[in-house]
């Protein structure tokens, strides 16, 4: 892999830019590998990552049914924070965004990490009291967060009106060093790195059967044919369902539409990412220009990529409430992607009733943010059997009532 | 928009009517029942992608809950029917069979 630098622009630039490298190779499937990942979106990518680089498991064929980064990871809002409530969540976001101060330079690749503040409004007194607590837990598990006045709201986000019609502003959790990045980059740059390090990244290669031996895995069927594995890492979102039931087994989750928007591109307004849990809405501003507007998920079970309309009514009206000045704003794309929603909110990353078969999924509408500590744990616990990261977020937690609740801590989807 | 004929008072209702009640047929359980069979009836679901029998409430009409067959991919709605039934009637398999040459007999198997 050439490395990405100054000098290497430079010296494209004097020659034409004929020395560029693809980022990553044109894989075939080999007959087996140690490690096989169904699902190259940021937690797939980031899984086989570290699988290389802190374990050494490099024999890796990461497996992809369309293009790499197409599912959710390419249609997120891209905001990243680590203000959850529950001690197991701040440890796995907090690994997460610190990952993410550093991981430009960790993959040689701009993945455009920008720590520009998330600021969750409080709407109602319940939220004001919810939000006071979050703070004071970040506190205690060393996240640095902060309950902010409606002045001090105003001062960040001068756009904003504080006197809603509905919902005033009463304060806000404020997280400096939470922001964005850019969903492709998070994606290419780890697929890169992966590639460089001899795994295969294989796209177009739909699994469509899962090969058992008793309860162990023995590999794939795929729309490329058969391929054996020692251990397998289903990494699929909203296609959980869909994989657990080709292995045999039944997962607490179910599936929705998820859906976003962006406006035409417009001068800087706003430099910050808020989000108004209350009335169903977050916004933050491209480095295009574009306003990057989030909504709610559908509330019944589909897979149909699109999403229901009045979700998208909902959150426009609530944005126009607290931000006026956006009324006439036209939009120019609007999208959806199948998210996968478990019962406390919070993602699964866990051993499976097959030996050697593993999941990472549940991370529904905020797993985004989470790529990088994701990838991290999820490694461990594939290469070792088990990882302070990840242990809290078995799937028995719900036959043992051990729920890690987050649905209080994020109201909307983000 | 998702439109599902309410079986209790015959209005085709827009989903905005309606509020989604998840997964249809799920038994509830009892007391002496093991921790494996409470996780089952909570939590578990078949979230498949294709027809899916599921629980609807016309929230915004009659306010009575009903069950309705619908492919999560597509949205095509086979069919409405009482909440008073612990499984799909005949009616309702017959029609899915007849679409759906892809689904097996019963689609919860
Ligand atoms: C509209 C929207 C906004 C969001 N906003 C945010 C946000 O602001 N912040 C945040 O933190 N999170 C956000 N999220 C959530 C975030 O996008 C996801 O949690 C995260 O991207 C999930 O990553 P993943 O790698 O698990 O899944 P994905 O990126 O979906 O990757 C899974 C991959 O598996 C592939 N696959 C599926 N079935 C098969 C098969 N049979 N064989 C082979 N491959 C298969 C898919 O094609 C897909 O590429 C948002 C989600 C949506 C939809
Ligand atoms: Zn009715």
């Amino acid at each position: 892999m050439k490395r990405y630098s100054a000098f290497a622009v430079a010296r494209e630039a004097l020659t034409g830019h004929r020395g560029w490298e693809r980022a990553w190779r044109r894989a075939q499937p080999k007959a087996r590998y140690d490690v096989i990942i169904v699902g190259a979106g940021g937690h797939g990518l980031a899984t086989a990552y570290y699988l290389g680089k802190r374990f050494g498991i490099t024999n890796v064929a990461v497996l992809e049914k369309g293009w790499l980064g197409g599912g959710n990871t390419g249609r997120n809002t891209t905001i990243i924070r680590s203000n959850y409530l529950q001690d197991p969540s701040a440890a796995i976001y907090e690994k997460s965004r610190a990952l993410y101060e550093t991981l430009s330079q960790d993959l040689n690749y701009n993945v455009m990490f920008s720590p520009r503040g998330v600021m969750m409004l409080a709407q109602t007194e319940h939220e004001v009291r919810g939000y006071r607590r979050t703070a004071h837990a970040n506190a205690l598990q060393g996240v640095e967060t902060r309950f902010i006045t409606p002045a001090e709201v105003k001062k960040i986000v001068p756009i904003i009106r504080l006197e809603g019609p509905r919902y005033p502003v009463l304060g806000a959790l404020w997280q400096a060093r939470g922001g964005t990045a850019r969903h492709d980059a998070v994606a290419w740059g780890y697929a890169r790195a992966c590639s460089a390090m001899g795994m295969d990244i294989i796209q177009q290669c739909e699994v469509t059967g899962i090969r058992r031996d008793g309860d162990r895995v023995t590999g794939v069927d795929t729309t490329k044919g058969a391929i054996a594995c020692d251990k397998l890492g289903l990494v699929v979102a909203g296609h959980s369902g869909v994989l657990a039931q080709m292995a045999g087994f039944r997962l607490p989750i179910e599936s929705v539409a998820l859906q976003a928007l962006v406006s035409e591109p417009i001068k800087p307004i706003m430099d910050c990412v808020v989000m108004a849990n209350t009335v169903h809405g977050y916004m933050s501003q491209s480095d295009k220009g574009e306003m990057v507007i989030g909504g709610g998920a559908d509330g019944y079970n589909n897979y149909t990529q699109r999403g229901s309309f009045h979700h998208v009514e909902e959150t426009v009206r609530a944005l126009i409430e607290t931000f006026p000045m956006l009324s006439r704003l036209k939009m120019l794309r609007w999208w959806g992607g199948i998210v996968d929603m478990t019962g406390d909110r919070s993602p699964i990353l866990s051993k499976t009733p097959l030996q050697n078969c593993f999941v990472n999924c549940g991370w529904g509408t905020g797993g985004f943010k989470a790529i990088p500590g994701s990838g991290w744990g999820f490694a461990e616990l594939m290469a070792k059997g088990h990882a302070p990261l990840t242990d809290s977020f078995s799937l028995d937690r719900f036959r043992e009532g051990r729920f890690i609740d987050e649905s209080v801590a994020a109201g909307v989807a983000h | 928009m998702l439109i599902l004929t309410c079986p209790c008072c015959g209005v085709a209702a827009d989903e905005i009517e309606l509020a989604p009640g998840g997964q249809a047929h799920i038994a509830r359980r009892g007391p002496d029942s093991t921790d494996a069979a409470f996780e089952e009836y909570l939590f578990l679901r078949d979230n498949p992608r294709g027809v899916h029998f599921e629980r609807w409430r016309h929230a915004m009409g009659c306010g009575k809950w009903f069950h309705a067959a619908r492919c999560t991919a597509t949205n095509e709605v086979f069919g409405t029917y009482p909440a008073q039934t612990t499984e799909p009637p005949q009616e309702i398999r017959d029609r899915i069979a007849e679409r759906r040459t892809d689904q097996p007999k019963d689609s919860r198997a």
